[in-house]
């Protein structure tokens, strides 16, 4: 749109028409405050506190609610303005209790920030404060209804944002009051967008409030590690009598690729990291009991075990299970290990996406894959499959918020009528496990058309609907795991222009697995076992007859020949649904926070840290790259990385050749626990904000992400930008060629909103809340 | 459902006179209060399905109104003005008789459920002050004398089935 000029306090400044009167003044430093205009939701007019005034207008107007016009002469700061200012924050202290030193919100609450700003010290009101007893409406949602100003934030980004539309306004005038949904309690997504986005501390988490004062934290921008989006989430941590514990998280600064957006499970679900059924020292099987032991005792036994049974049986004679859930640089690292130490290609993970296969389809095309801006983007948007509102929750958020803002077009083929259905120009309802005739249908194969036709989906309307897809450009698609093996391959070369996909996953770092090379058959990178992979050039002479997938590996310790086995941070006995008796007579090291199935059949348990208290980085279902840094901290654990170079170290193995690190260099990186504890990390945090990566420990994942960045070329993005806390989006097409692998080895985690794997087990937050239990069928969801 | 065949009717022709379904929330919610006497859970959760809202923004609405109700009233609602003209004419010592009368305060209901009283703002009777409504009838130019007066004629209706 055309360039306008207007005049603000005496500066002239031009913004596109269109453009509101307070962001134009924001794009030019001229700050007007408010409390209810909020970027990106409904304009609300309520709080009065961007009155300006503008020449030529009789009375003073809101700036928040004026476009900006030509030649308009604004000003900000007149004494009529000032004292309008002071008038409004009057008015709202009026009844705003002071219990500031209290309050949750004191020292971040955006009206302590406009009193001291643009109040008066003294106030003509004499009256009583008119008190009302807090409310528990959640688990996780308090209101405190003194303390509200009536900006309506929460109202809007409940309905609007979340389209949850949960919260309400009742009675009128002064009596107005925020209204949960179900008179005296919420039932919700219980996300605690309405929490985040209260500007003062009337609405208050069930998780955070009263225990500490915002100050009084330190704040870890790191990646969430519970579904596959990747949302960035900050997390404030205090110290506690074993190490740090985090105490909230939430991404008010808008950073990361999620915005202000986080659902349950990244705003509350950090409390798995402090269940009392933690583990805490390692476990040694003893006359058939896990017993304690010491780190040493654990690393010489398992060291011993596999260096024997290496010699002896050979590496084929042990099997390797990663995670979904470790950081890019321990799976890398693993997968490392695994060939180059144990000599076995028999390396496997839970599979909930084929990303092999979106690699062999995307081979040799590059910018064929959409970052998770990219939906926000995109002028259109297919999903087939998936249910992204319980699945894929800031997916969700991100189309929502395109169609909402940008009038994207959004087509949904599904066989449920999920809830985003009410936000689609298109939807089509198939029968349950028709969505790979629907990629054949898509793809222009008219003969799958018979196994789509269903309920609302006539032959006409699907047709119809496959024409307004091949005439959209820039389509952003995203596929659920039921579009696996080759037919991935179809929908890639469908006929959409400019088309780029998302293949959609189940775990925080389900991407990174399959990036780094968990699989029998495929090296970091998806590249092939050949004998001259720039792999077998770095890591020395690798096996490369292909391995065994986890189900071969039960069924080869059954039959005897599968001799050990080295799980990390995976439950293989629950995920895959395996006989924990098959592995009697192998021996087992299992890594994890908790005596999962699996880890109770282990000869050796070893206490693991999770995501939030170690660094590295993970890649979301997109592909965004992003950094993980180390927050919370719990006595007795260590990082998965840590544990697989002391097992290596322990083989006897030159770990330098693992790990590459260090070049000479020495320094005292000070103490890791005492009263100094935490100082190595300020250090490295401090390295890290210079762009001064230490890389003098075996133990540094960075050593390894180097490395990483050498040999997996999608990984060749800025280090500058990521290092900076920035997502990086890395191309699968960029990637080696992949692989087709056998289907049925995905199984889908089937999460929702209110579960994570073994994570949501200990949660005691995604526990606690009712929707947990009886969450509504997607078709008794209104499409209104 | 528990609505007559009058209000079906009266329903049936408010969605023709506009353009949403939602649009005909207000003038339907007074007409299930006229007939169920006050906007129970059961006539918030139809009307909100009928209407294709959710229960959360027709509770909204009714609570903006303070002539919808969401408890049971007596059968008979005093309305005693109090606005100015009223009260320069003696709307509050008719109040305050009534509250004496009845033995109940603003929006209170007598024991055996046949009274309420309320004290509202202009009911638009300001020629005829002091003015009360009593459900949709008017009685004005009243005395505390008149006021006993109504009462008493309500309280034999009352008694009687209506």
């Amino acid at each position: 749109m055309a360039d306008l000029t207007l005049t603000v306090d005496g500066k002239k400044l031009t913004a596109p028409a269109g453009t509101l009167l307070i962001e134009a003044c924001k794009s030019v430093g001229i700050e007007v405050p408010s409390f209810c205009y909020y970027p990106n939701l409904s304009l609300q007019g309520a709080c009065r506190m961007c009155l300006v005034k503008i020449e030529k207008m009789p009375k003073l107007q809101t700036a928040c609610t004026t476009v900006i016009s030509e030649g308009m002469v604004v000003a900000t700061d007149s004494d009529e303005v000032r004292q309008a200012r002071k008038s409004m924050v009057e008015l709202l202290l009026g009844n705003h209790p002071l219990d500031c030193p209290v309050c949750d919100a004191g020292g971040e609450c955006e009206l302590q920030d406009m009193a001291f700003s643009y109040g008066a010290a003294e106030s003509k009101f004499m009256e009583a404060k008119n008190h009302k007893d807090e409310q528990q409406w959640s688990p996780v949602v308090y209101f405190d209804r003194p303390r509200c100003i009536l900006c309506y934030r929460c109202v809007r980004v409940c309905g609007e944002g979340m389209d949850v539309w949960a919260l309400g306004v009742q009675n009128r005038g002064v009596s107005s009051v925020i209204a949960p949904n179900k008179q005296d309690h919420l039932e919700c997504e219980e996300c605690g967008m309405c929490i985040d986005i209260c500007p003062v501390g009337a609405l208050t988490s069930g998780a955070y409030r009263y225990k500490t004062r915002p100050w009084e934290m330190n704040h870890i921008g790191t990646t969430c590690t519970h579904c596959a989006d990747g949302c960035k989430t900050t997390l404030g941590v205090r110290r506690s009598d074993t190490g740090m514990e985090i105490v909230r998280g939430d991404n008010r600064d808008k950073s990361g690729i999620n915005n202000d957006f986080l659902c349950i499970k990244g705003r509350y679900a950090f409390d798995f990291a402090h269940s009392t059924e933690r583990l805490t020292q390692p476990l040694i099987r003893k006359d058939g009991k896990l017993s304690p032991a010491t780190w040493e005792e654990a690393f010489a036994l398992a060291g011993k075990n596999f260096a024997e049974i290496r010699t002896a049986h050979g590496g084929e004679a042990i099997g390797v299970v990663g995670s979904s859930r470790t950081t890019n640089e321990e799976n890398y690292l693993l997968s490392k290990f695994a060939r180059m130490v144990l000599g076995t290609n028999n390396v496997d993970h839970h599979r909930t996406a084929d990303f092999p296969a979106l690699a062999a389809a995307l081979r040799g095309k590059s910018g064929q894959t959409a970052s998770m801006r990219d939906v926000l983007s995109a002028p259109a948007i297919l999903l087939i499959g998936n249910n992204p509102t319980e699945q894929h929750p800031l997916l969700a958020w991100q189309i929502r918020s395109n169609v909402r803002l940008r009038r994207a077009k959004l087509y949904v083929v599904n066989s449920q009528p999920i809830k985003l259905r009410r936000q689609a120009a298109g939807f089509a309802q198939i029968p349950a496990g028709a969505e790979a005739h629907a990629v054949a249908f898509l793809a222009g194969d008219d003969a799958a058309l018979d196994h789509l036709v269903h309920q609302s989906a006539t032959r006409e309307s699907l047709l119809a609907l496959r024409d307004k897809l091949r005439a959209e450009t820039g389509l952003v698609v995203a596929f659920s795991s039921e579009i696996r093996g080759a037919d991935v391959a179809r929908l890639v070369h469908s006929k959409f222009a400019g088309a780029k996909f998302i293949a959609l996953a189940d775990y925080a770092n389900s991407r990174g697995a399959a990036d780094m090379g968990l699989y029998p058959d495929l090296l970091p990178g998806y590249e092939p076992l050949t004998t001259d992979s720039r792999f077998a050039q770095e890591w020395g002479t690798l096996p490369t007859v292909p391995g065994l997938t986890v189900p071969a590996m039960a069924a080869a310790a059954k039959a005897g020949t599968l001799k050990a086995l080295y799980v990390v941070g995976a439950n293989p006995v629950a995920r895959f649904g395996l006989d924990p008796f098959a592995f009697s007579g192998s021996f087992v090291v299992v890594q994890d926070m908790f005596l999962t199935e699996t880890a109770l059949m282990a000869d050796i348990v070893l206490p693991a840290a999770n995501a939030y208290e170690k660094s590295g980085t993970f890649t979301n279902t997109c592909g965004d790259l992003q950094l993980v840094k180390k927050a919370g901290e719990v006595a007795g654990v260590k990082s998965d990385f840590e544990m697989i170079v002391r097992i290596a170290d322990a083989m006897g193995f030159e770990v330098r050749k693992l790990v590459p690190f260090g070049g000479g260099t020495h320094a005292d990186m000070g103490q890791s626990r005492g009263a100094q504890s935490g100082e190595a990390d300020r250090h490295s945090v401090w390295l890290e904000a210079h762009g001064l990566e230490p890389r003098m420990s075996p133990f540094d994942p960075v050593a390894i992400f180097d490395e990483i960045q050498r040999l997996v070329p999608s990984y060749h993005v800025s280090r500058l930008d990521l290092l900076a806390g920035n997502d990086q989006h890395t191309d699968i097409g960029e990637a080696g060629p992949g692989a087709a692998h056998d289907p049925n080895l995905i199984i889908p985690a089937n999460d929702d909103l209110f579960s994570s794997g073994t994570l949501g087990r200990y949660s005691h937050t995604l526990n606690s809340v009712m929707e947990n239990k009886n969450a509504p069928a997607p078709s008794e969801v209104g499409a209104d | 459902m528990f609505f007559s065949d009058e209000f079906e009717a009266r329903f049936a022709d408010m969605l023709t006179h506009y353009p949403t379904r939602r649009s005909t929330l207000v003038p339907t919610l007074l007409y299930a209060q006229d007939e169920i006497g006050y906007l129970s859970d059961e006539v918030v959760a139809e009307l909100a399905q009928r209407l294709d809202l959710n229960e959360l923004e027709v509770r909204n609405v009714i609570s903006y109104y303070s002539m919808l109700v969401t408890k049971p009233r007596g059968k008979y609602n005093i309305q005693v003005c109090t606005n100015i003209a009223c009260m320069l004419k003696g709307g509050e010592e008719l109040l305050d008789h009534c509250k004496h009368k009845l033995g109940i305060g603003h929006k209170e209901t007598t024991p055996d459920g046949e009274f309420s009283l309320e004290e509202v703002e202009c009911i638009g009777a300001c020629s005829w002050a002091p003015a009360i409504q009593v459900n949709y009838d008017f009685h004005e130019n009243l005395t505390v004398q008149k006021m006993d007066e109504v009462l008493d004629d309500y309280k034999k209706k009352g008694g009687e089935i209506l």
